[in-house]
């Protein structure tokens, strides 16, 4: 569906973002950096046959090989700067200009995010008679998207490479909402091959196009005609994904490395969560366990010396056990992942709504896995966040949820990043996302009643009452020295009640809609 | 949007580039044995906090002037006190006497961006944001517009929370007199200004307008009855204000004597800084009597036509006269000229961008000694940019617009030349200038027999680009009030 040329606002909103995170160049940087250092110093000094090999430092390389030659690539710009950076040796080497480098290397690929960003917004529908600029869902979309809270603490402070790879996700998203098929299968072939985290929504994908692409025709009810399978296509989808993975893979299969490869990418050695719990439900099963125990010892039903001591927050070589409820491994994980996206992508199965159907379900594969998923960073809800703005400028109810899970997500972020210097720009930078998000979806979606139930406006308060509680008045309590786990374990907790909630509403809205089938 | 909504965005962009850009290095950060103006602030607090009132000014052996010793009047010495005290419930060791000399740490850097924050978010951004939304014309998205580029001069953000001074306080008192004088509040606006004289004494820059401002006011009321009275109230808050400010030192008049010493040195001072605040503060007084004969025009016609409008007008040419014609002056003291250009920036919207971002490129020497390269020209690019597209600033270069009135049929010998296309041009190339030249000073190496090449350079620039600035607004300032709206408005 055509939309209004973007004019001269979009390139302000991204030149004003991209100017800002030029300010954060000094600001503190978590290991990440140091990883892609050595990334960078892998891919340049090494030969092929050694990437997957190498581990002189504890961050060895694994991300699919694509993400490798784009580091390849980049370490030729890189020694420009800084010849020393692209030694493996030198471990966490930061000099200032290394650090420059690696803040402007992430700044100029979110080049890729912003021509994303430009393609959805031409997608999204036009509002009637709304002059004001500031008014349009287009506009809106943009700045949602573009000043995402998360992708600029995550991105250029934490520093990662989301931008970037968010920007494949999003331009795929966008070819699919404009029917050109091919090129967003094109586009999340080189997405999977440059990080493979987001095998979490490969399903909404191949269904989707096998149902809506490779069958070219519906009955008149909707459902499927299997007269109207198309071979062509199929083969058409199936070449672009192995050739791209053909291309990425490659050189790693002929050298035999296949099986240290996919070892690289799936390290299940890792514990159920994180050393921070990320807001899914195994933070909530956790705490459920760890409340059970000490009632149980208590009420003198347990033995505490009985009770197993590991601990669920172990870094990277941990099993773990619960002391009361079963304990969880990564084939129940799974096993719970693949029941939780099941209804979604059968729903897009027999009764496909079209593009905007396939955003849906792809959404709440992303959410399933995030809730359900093993060693989930809470990094990875912005996988959820970000698809969700698209649908939220177009829907109240869409709207409304996504007021409480960009919220709810963007404050569990908040841990990420702990040093008392960065707190005044994190803390501004979300009081900026959330009064405009909240006043411009009203404002868009204005005369159909309010957005929020006053259940989840209280809930979301509550959210300032932990901030205060974590940031200022716990680093100053008696309890700092005993129970210093304390604050990442409220945040945790009290974000994946919200999480939970909207995956649920999430799921609710979707099968509600398979009732009454509409044409889109 | 709802207008709150937007001031808010917009605030909190401002803060979150303010704090962005404390991020980096400041004045004399590890260069022993002086330092900078940030070891200056930090020297105060342990002063003030260390030792008696009466000791403060004085020369003594626990307190040696020629280290930083202190040279603003009172208010600033009570700031120092305050933070001080907090200063010294957090780590002790920021204030220790004699001891602390020199005293560097990432927390301390942290407490100190953080005590020019919070006087920014209590002082200036309040005054910015009340003066944008009551005291400009236009939609409230023009107002919005304006409060985001006068939040985001980058003079102001560059030297407050890079290089580090407390400039937010004494131009934010300054911005509440005028703020409060503009909404008719007399008295108030003397006591801010008042207030904002004794944080700073270069102030006096915006004396005299201020003070012919109220005494047209006055007599425009009827010399016998309202404006009498007027008087007397203003006076007496005046005195009222720098009583209570000077309250410490009137005990004893040899006290009083030895502060005014500080603040308007007659010896000179050893260091290359000092002797630019010597002549700064020195210049004051030389101008003040030269000015009674010479620019004497400006407050003239202030005292015959006291609008909002002319105040405005007569600030910034004021402090742009005390700028260009007084020798060796401080390039910091730009900024006293900035700010009542910024209330401009609705009106007069090219000029005031192009005067602003030559002001700020002017003190690119200092922010290279300073090491702020990349805060300087982010926030540069940001402000032209957004000032520029937010404002229109281009399209609205009619003759008419430019406020010229009769003046422009002078200037102009060539009828067929469009002005708006020849300053447009202008201000093309003067900011391809400026660009050129911060390129040049950052690449390249100055030949050997000319090390100060490129400041010089930049400093002639600038001064060109401030004298043409000083001369049309001398020119918009006689050519008439504006038309339409304004002019009931500012009455």
């Amino acid at each position: 569906m055509a939309a209004p040329v973007v004019d001269g606002w979009f390139p302000a909103l991204a030149l004003g973002v991209s100017l800002l995170k030029c300010l954060f160049i000094n600001a503190y940087h978590s290991t990440d950096f140091e990883v892609h250092r050595n990334w960078l110093a892998i891919t340049h000094s090494l030969p092929v046959s050694r990437w997957y090999h190498e581990n002189t430092s504890e961050w060895t390389l694994d991300y699919p090989p694509l993400f490798a030659w784009f580091e390849f690539g980049l370490s030729h710009v890189a020694q420009h700067f800084d010849r020393n950076m692209l030694v493996v040796e030198n471990l966490n080497y930061d000099s200032p200009m290394t650090v420059l480098f690696q803040r402007l290397s992430v700044i100029f690929t979110d080049v890729v995010f912003i021509f994303a960003v430009r393609e959805c917004c031409r997608c999204v529908q036009k509002q009637k008679g709304s002059r004001d600029v500031l008014n349009r869902p287009s506009f809106v979309l943009a700045v949602l998207l573009l000043w995402n809270f998360g992708l600029l603490i995550v991105d250029h402070i934490h520093f990662q490479y989301n931008g970037f790879l968010f920007g494949f996700l999003l331009l795929s998203v966008a070819k699919h909402l404009q029917s050109q098929h091919l090129q967003g299968a094109l586009l999340f072939a080189v997405l999977l091959n440059l990080k493979h985290i987001y095998l979490y929504v490969a399903p909404a994908y191949g269904i989707y196009l096998l149902r809506s692409y490779c069958f070219t025709q519906d009955n008149k009810d909707g459902s499927i005609s299997w007269r109207s399978f198309s071979p062509l296509r199929l083969i058409a989808l199936g070449s672009i994904v192995t050739s791209v993975c053909a291309l990425s893979f490659g050189p790693f299969i002929a050298m035999g490395q296949l099986p240290q490869v996919l070892s690289r990418l799936f390290p299940f050695k890792r514990g159920l969560c994180h050393a921070y719990w990320a807001p899914n439900i195994w933070a909530l099963y956790n705490m459920l366990d760890k409340s059970l125990a000490i009632l149980g010892v208590r009420l003198k039903l347990l033995e505490e010396a009985g009770l197993p001591r590991a601990s669920m927050t172990g870094g990277l070589v941990q099993e773990f056990q619960h002391s009361v409820l079963p304990s969880v491994s990564p084939s129940i994980t799974l096993i719970c992942t693949l029941l939780s996206i099941l209804p979604a992508v059968a729903s897009i199965w027999r009764r496909p709504r079209g593009a905007r159907g396939f955003l849906r379900c792809l959404l709440l594969c992303a959410l399933a896995s995030f809730m359900f998923g093993w060693h989930v960073h809470e990094k990875a809800i912005l996988i959820a966040i970000l698809p969700l703005s698209i649908l939220a400028v177009e829907s109240r109810e869409d709207a409304g949820i996504f007021l409480v899970l960009s919220t709810t997500g963007h404050y569990s972020l908040f841990p990420l990043i702990f040093t008392p210097a960065e707190l005044p720009i994190k803390v501004g930078l979300m009081l900026m996302f959330v009064i405009y998000s909240f006043t411009a979806l009203r404002k868009l979606h204005s005369g159909q009643g309010t957005l929020l139930h006053p259940l989840e406006s209280v809930y979301l308060l509550g959210l300032v009452v932990v901030a205060i509680a974590c940031e200022i008045i716990f680093p100053l309590s008696p309890w700092q020295q005993k129970l210093p786990f304390l604050p990442l374990l409220l945040t945790s907790v009290y974000c994946s009640v919200g999480v939970c909630y909207s995956f649920l509403r999430l799921y609710v809205s979707l099968l509600r809609q398979e009732e009454k089938p509409k044409q889109l | 949007m709802q207008t709150w909504s937007l001031v808010s965005v917009c605030v909190l962009l401002g803060v979150v580039v303010r704090w962005g850009v404390s991020l980096n290095s400041y004045s004399g950060a590890g260069k022993p044995p002086m330092y900078g103006d940030y070891e200056a602030q930090r020297h105060w607090q342990e002063v003030t906090y260390n030792l008696p009132v009466q000791e403060w000014y004085f020369n003594t052996t626990e307190n040696d002037l020629n280290y930083w010793g202190l040279d603003y009047p009172p208010l600033t010495a009570y700031h120092s006190l305050i933070c001080a005290y907090i200063a010294k419930i957090i780590n002790p060791e920021w204030v220790e006497l004699h001891k602390s000399r020199g005293y560097e740490s990432p927390a301390h850097k942290l407490f100190m961006r953080a005590t020019v924050l919070v006087a920014d978010l209590l002082i200036y951004i309040p005054a910015v944001v009340l003066y944008c939304l009551y005291l400009t014309d236009g939609s409230s998205k023009k107002k919005v517009s304006t409060l985001f580029c006068f939040l985001l001069y980058p003079g102001l953000i560059l030297i407050d929370y890079g290089h580090f001074q407390y400039n937010g306080v004494s131009l934010g008192f300054a911005l509440w007199g005028v703020l409060a004088l503009g909404l008719g509040w007399d008295a108030f606006g003397s006591m801010a200004f008042c207030l904002a004289l004794n944080y700073k004494q270069m102030e006096l820059y915006h004396a005299l307008p201020f003070f012919c401002y109220l005494l047209g006011k006055c007599i425009k009321l009827g010399p016998m009855g309202r404006g009498f009275f007027l008087l007397v109230r203003i006076a007496a808050t005046v005195l009222v204000t720098f009583a209570l400010c000077w309250l410490p030192f009137l005990s004893d008049p040899s006290q009083a004597l030895q502060v005014v010493r500080r603040i308007f040195p007659v010896a000179r001072g050893l260091f290359e800084d000092k002797v630019a605040n010597t002549w700064c503060s020195l210049n004051i007084l030389i101008k003040i009597r030269s000015i009674l004969s010479s620019d004497s025009q400006i407050y003239l016609r202030l005292l015959m036509k006291p609008t909002f409008w002319q105040f405005k007008l007569a600030l910034a040419n004021s402090s742009l006269a005390f700028f260009l014609f007084s020798y060796q002056v401080h390039e910091k003291s730009i900024l006293l000229a900035a700010l009542p250009v910024c209330l401009l920036l609705s009106d007069l919207p090219l000029t005031v961008i192009w005067f602003l971002q030559a002001s700020t490129f002017s003190m690119l020497p200092l922010f290279l000694k300073d090491g702020l390269l990349v805060p300087y020209v982010v926030t540069s690019l940001a402000f032209l940019f957004f000032s520029i597209y937010l404002l229109s600033a281009l399209e609205h270069c009619s003759e008419e617009e430019l406020r010229l009135g009769a003046y422009h049929k002078l200037l102009f010998f060539l009828p067929k030349l469009d002005l708006a296309c020849i300053v447009r041009w202008k201000f093309y190339i003067s900011v391809a200038a400026m660009a050129g030249l911060s390129i040049v000073s950052v690449a390249l190496v100055p030949p050997p027999h000319l090390p100060d090449l490129f400041p010089v350079l930049v400093s002639t620039t600038g001064f060109l680009h401030f004298l043409g600035t000083f001369i049309y607004f001398n020119i918009v300032q006689f050519s008439g009030p504006p038309s339409r709206k304004n002019q009931k408005k500012n009455d």
